[in-house]
């Protein structure tokens, strides 16, 4: 589905990932951890294409990236949901049109998208907030509005960057059981996080597995998670 | 820019206009940009229509036509004036000759002298009106036929002043052409600096589009239609006031000569219509090139 293929990347001279090989394969589910400033951000962007590797190269559903025109790249991010730490909502427009926005900029007759809509928000429980602009949400809730956004359209992948690192642990594991879910329904997921608290916990409802990027390289981390 | 993607960028979608936040500063500078380009822009095009019916009405009026004056004792007048009628008359490439009564020759001095000039107190010469046929005539063998047979006739065939008179007509159209290119140009610039602005300060939102999957025709589509309209708008309303303008222009008459007649005539006053379709269009490729090259650069 999607695959590293002896990828590196660097930045203002420095190199950040080296040699750099993981393949995520349809219906898996994997945790991206490392310490902070490691690089997961950076090899989540690879993943959806917001980053070129320096060296190497990223497949994803069969296609070489590299011979990505612009619109190609649009679509691949359609069948790619993303879910920010930071989230990145539109603040002029409510939160139902936020998490709507796939459906708006893929041209979906949006009569026709409401019942999902509506359905995805009882899902992430946001319902009473469809008519909140994003600035009026808490942490846990804008979270949860980010994921549901991600999944709108049905991908085939869901990359989740630290959606937990606002959250209190509660809030940490609802998200957690939401990505669970999806992962059951099909869905390929991976959630980049230093909690390993939340990583134990994952490993108890589903068969993760768990990579851990250290000095520059990526490896698969030992039984002590 | 294929078909496709032109239709989808000028009608797009009406959902997808709102996922560009509203910007104040930059809906105001376009539509004050347009409306005073297009205000400019009417009056640019009367004075080059203007210009150009003048041109051609001296160029055609006068190139046909000359003026035989005979300034002679006041007793040979007459015999002079029928002397070189009657040479005119014989004249191939002559048309028509015709000695101007003493009613037309005050009325020629009326600007200067006032209404009601006795000309018999004055030595003013007798005019004869000369009007040429196709083929033309020969002047220069026309004069020389005058100095032998009628000594107080000059023959001002026009060619000394018409010339450089059409050419100042032709020059001020063409200065009014260009001035209407200036203005678009102008448009453009201002309306390109606006839709940077709007697209710079919606990197984020840029961000977030492209992150869900927009399209780079769809997001420069969101901008350009909201662009293109308000220069539709902010023309529309440049060209009602130019207009009113150029209304209150005073009518063209003889007495103003050429300061009056400014505005447009019969279907000339249709040009300006097409000022606001050109605004949008010049505000249409301004955004479409500014949103490409920002979408590039933020790639």
């Amino acid at each position: 589905m999607i695959e590293l293929d002896d990828v590196g990347y660097s930045y203002g001279g420095g190199e950040l990932l080296s040699n750099v090989s993981v393949k995520l394969a349809p219906g898996s589910f994997h945790f991206l951890t490392g310490p902070s400033g490691a690089g997961k951000t950076t090899l989540l962007k690879l993943c959806y294409g917001a980053l070129t590797p320096t060296s190497g190269a990223v497949r994803a559903f069969d296609a070489d990236m590299r011979g990505f025109d612009r619109d190609q790249m649009a679509m691949l991010r359609r069948r790619i949901g993303v879910v920010h730490q930071d989230c990145r909502f539109l603040d002029h427009l409510p939160l139902a049109d936020n998490i709507a926005l796939p459906l708006i900029v893929s041209g979906r007759d949006m009569a026709q998208e409401s019942a999902n809509l509506r359905e995805l928000m009882t899902w992430v429980g946001l319902t009473e907030r469809a008519d909140a602009r994003p600035p009026e949400l808490s942490g846990g809730e804008r979270q949860r509005a980010a994921l549901a956004r991600a999944v709108i359209l049905s991908p085939d992948v869901v990359l989740a960057d630290e959606p937990t690192g606002n959250v209190d642990w509660e809030m940490s594991m609802r998200l957690l059981t939401l990505l669970v879910e999806l992962n059951k329904m099909g869905k390929t997921v991976l959630i980049a996080s230093h909690d390993l608290a939340l990583i134990r916990a994952a490993k108890s409802q589903v068969q993760a597995r768990v990579l851990r990027i250290a000095n520059r390289r990526l490896q698969l981390a030992g039984a002590d998670l | 820019m294929s078909g496709g993607t032109l239709r989808n960028v000028l009608f797009g979608d009406a959902q997808a206009d709102r996922v560009v936040p509203p910007s104040g500063f930059t809906a105001r500078l376009t539509l004050f940009a347009s409306g005073a380009m297009a205000f400019l822009a009417v009056f640019a095009l009367a004075l080059s229509l203007a210009s150009g019916r003048l041109a051609d009405r001296w160029a055609s009026e006068l190139a046909r036509s000359a003026t035989l004056r005979i300034t002679a004792p006041e007793d040979q007048v007459a015999a002079q004036t029928a002397a070189a009628l009657t040479i005119l008359r014989q004249t191939p490439g002559v048309d028509r000759a015709r000695a101007l009564s003493a009613g037309e020759q005050a009325a020629l001095l009326a600007p200067w002298f006032g209404p009601g000039l006795d000309l018999a107190t004055l030595p003013v010469p007798q005019l004869i009106e000369v009007t040429e046929d196709e083929q033309g005539y020969d002047a220069a063998g026309l004069r020389l036929r005058l100095s032998a047979e009628v000594p107080g006739a000059v023959l001002d065939d026009h060619t000394r002043w018409r010339k450089p008179l059409v050419e100042a007509a032709n020059s001020l159209r063409r200065l009014g052409w260009i001035s209407i290119l200036l203005i678009g140009g102008a448009m453009a610039a201002m309306i390109s600096l606006a839709a940077n602005a709007a697209l710079a300060a919606n990197a984020q939102v840029i961000e977030v589009l492209r992150l869900v999957g927009a399209r780079d025709s769809y997001i420069a589509g969101a901008f350009v239609r909201r662009f293109t309209l308000r220069a539709l708008i902010g023309s529309a309303v440049g060209i009602a006031l130019g207009l009113g303008g150029v209304l209150l222009l005073p009518a063209a008459s003889d007495e103003g000569g050429f300061l009056t007649g400014l505005g447009f005539r019969g279907l000339g006053w249709l040009w300006p219509l097409l000022i606001p379709l050109l605004g949008a269009s010049v505000a249409f490729a301004a955004t479409w090139a500014a949103a490409r090259r920002r979408l590039t650069e933020l790639s």
